[in-house]
């Protein structure tokens, strides 16, 4: 008879990782490349990372966490002299939910992005030149590809857990469909098998503002200086569909910068200023090409009729989590996942969490995902270790 | 509900002692999962649940189970024909309109369905009606008429009989008074019921339903 171990709850002692480092290195390297969907290849790939925690000398705790679209490798603790912690800070470190005393987490930047791993900014080593638009075209599953090249140089064979949010929840998603014998189990959230039209027109009409700025010059501006007006146009778009109705009324409501307004088209409006700060700081920290890319490879993105859970057999357990007033990735959008995981009989933990934040909720509603990864990475690991996996 | 020395509530024994070991269950409506832990700690099931209230599913994946968020009467469509061996429904038939849609559904995705209800025509229910003339309140009936969540109010003869009518065998029924075990006139004497079900033979009544026909044809 077994008995259950009561775990420790995360509240309450939760730690810091403390000052990290971001680790960098470099994957198919000539002659080797890396295929990619589009048929295209590229070599050699730097991919970003960090890790927190220590792996098992059996390698059986490893968890692989995957950012969004603007996020980087950078997901917990402090860099040298850095004010902000890691994006996934209050999830990562001893104590929280990804605990860094019993897992070892790894982090990496996504191909195709602008925070150390290789993409449109990156130099070409055959032109000595910025990619720019010379950079292939990439997919989440080639995104995918590359971590796993990362993995398996790290000698993992099977990683305890993939999680993300939003894209890094479509990375999770993929990394069940390419390599389902690899993942113990996956956390998608705030996530979906698919864009949607809605979701692939607010991406467009990102990229349109991009494009549509001088400064893109077909996206040759390396070395002039980026299309920030483009871009953080872009972004603002993207804060939009990050909060909901509520959240931004009780941030903003209609809230007046100064007194009165100006009878000119400076921002009078909180919610303006906001949106103004937020792009000008978006463009410091961001490529447009980046941006370009990466919106493109969530578009392309579909798991959907039956490509999720392919025919061989999947023991993954997931734990699939949604917000109420998420109305960019809706919870209806993560109740498909969940159906396609009863159909083809897949171990699933589904909830939709009460939180008025939006899209933003993965990232801010700590309470719920805090409770339910702790307790749903507990049992796996617990499930993992004794040997009794889960039948099927 | 009671919960007796052992720290199991009766009808949760009741229904414990009908699963075979090893046996793949799907409690419909599992609360915070303290009849899926039993389950999957002592027969070794292999268990999944469905509850709608989010405090309750916290409680269940503390208890390390598998949980998803829907109501009873959509939750069971995506689940193949034969997923489990039992499907559990316990104390929520009574608030379930479309009964009979549901107990066919599960009957679908499970071998066999166990139903618990309360009874509504146990002796002290149909006191306070014959002579308070007033709708009963029981401890298995515990609400009043205003803030009730049951829709359906059966007994254990109406129940028997709708099982007659649309074709479901009754393997084995047992009857609870408290934590009494009822054996005579249970439908006067039992406060609530658990029946354990399946098709009888040549039934199988969904195969003419436009619902599985749906589901046969997304598959």
């Amino acid at each position: 008879m077994k008995t259950e171990s009561s775990g420790t709850e995360p509240e309450g002692a939760s730690r810091s990782v403390g000052i990290v480092e971001t680790k960098y290195m470099t994957i198919a390297e000539p002659p080797q490349a890396l295929k990619l969907e589009s048929g295209e290849s590229i070599g050699p790939v730097t991919l970003a990372y960090e890790t927190y925690g220590a792996l098992d000398p059996d390698r059986s705790n490893a968890i692989l966490v995957l950012h969004a679209l603007s996020g980087d490798a950078h997901a917990a603790g402090y860099h040298q002299e850095a004010e902000a912690p890691g994006w996934w800070d209050a999830m990562i470190g001893p104590g929280k939910p990804f605990d860094t005393d019993r897992y070892f987490v790894i982090c990496s930047n996504v191909i195709g992005g602008c925070k150390g791993s290789t993409g449109p900014s990156s130099t070409n080593p055959w032109t000595a030149k910025p990619y720019a638009l010379e950079f292939p075209f990439v997919t989440i599953a080639d995104m995918v590809s590359a971590q796993r090249h990362l993995i398996d140089v790290m000698g993992i064979d099977r990683l305890l857990c993939v999680a993300g949010g939003s894209m890094g929840g479509m990375q999770a998603l993929q990394w069940v469909a390419s390599y389902p014998e690899r993942v113990r189990s996956a956390i998608p959230i705030a996530t979906a098998l698919k864009h949607s039209p809605q979701q692939i027109a607010f991406n467009e009409v990102s990229r349109q503002s991009i494009m549509a700025d001088p400064a893109w010059r077909n996206g040759n501006y390396y070395g002039i200086g980026q299309p920030e007006r483009g871009l953080a146009v872009a972004r603002m778009i993207g804060h939009i569909t990050f909060m909901s109705d509520q959240s931004m009324e009780e941030k903003f409501s209609r809230r007046l910068k100064k007194e009165r307004f100006s009878f000119n088209f400076d921002a009078n409006f909180e919610v303006e200023g906001y949106l103004h700060y937020r792009g000008a700081n978006f463009v410091k920290r961001f490529d447009a090409n980046s941006y370009l890319y990466i919106t493109k490879a969530m578009d392309y993105f579909d798991l959907s009729g039956g490509r999720l859970i392919n025919d061989r057999k999947v023991d993954t357990r997931f734990l699939v989590i949604s917000f109420k007033s998420d109305w960019l990735y809706p919870a209806y959008q993560s109740q498909e996942i969940v159906r396609q995981l009863k159909q083809k009989q897949v171990d699933a933990t589904y909830c939709e969490l009460k939180s008025t934040y939006g899209h933003d909720a993965f990232l801010v509603e700590l309470e719920g995902q805090t409770t339910l990864i702790h307790h749903f990475l507990e049992k796996t690991y617990r499930g993992e270790r004794n040997g009794n996996g889960y039948r099927r | 509900m009671d919960i007796v020395a052992n720290g199991i509530r009766p009808d949760h024994q009741l229904i414990f002692n009908m699963v075979e070991p090893g046996a793949r269950v799907l409690d419909l409506g599992c609360g915070t999962g303290d009849l899926l832990h039993f389950l999957e700690a002592n027969k070794d099931a292999r268990v999944q649940g469905i509850e709608l209230d989010e405090r309750a599913i916290y409680e269940c994946v503390r208890k390390g189970l598998s949980v998803c968020q829907n109501d009873i009467e959509s939750g069971l469509a995506e689940y193949p024909d034969g997923s489990f061996d039992y499907v559990i429904l316990n104390q929520s038939l009574q608030e379930i309109r479309k009964v009979y849609f549901i107990l066919r559904e599960a009957l679908r995705v499970g071998s066999r369905v166990i139903v618990g209800f309360p009874n509504f025509a146990y002796v002290k229910a149909r006191m306070a009606l014959f002579f308070g003339g007033k709708a009963p309140m029981t401890p298995s009936l515990p609400y009043h008429w205003y803030d009730t969540p049951n829709v359906r109010f059966l007994s254990i003869s109406d129940f028997q009989e709708f099982c007659i009518e649309k074709g479901f065998a009754v393997e084995k029924a047992s009857f609870l008074c408290g934590q009494k075990r009822i054996t005579l006139w249970p439908n006067l004497r039992a406060m609530g019921a658990i029946f354990l079900l399946s098709w009888r033979e040549g039934q199988k009544g969904w195969s003419d339903d436009r619902f599985s026909h749906r589901w046969r044809s997304r598959r």
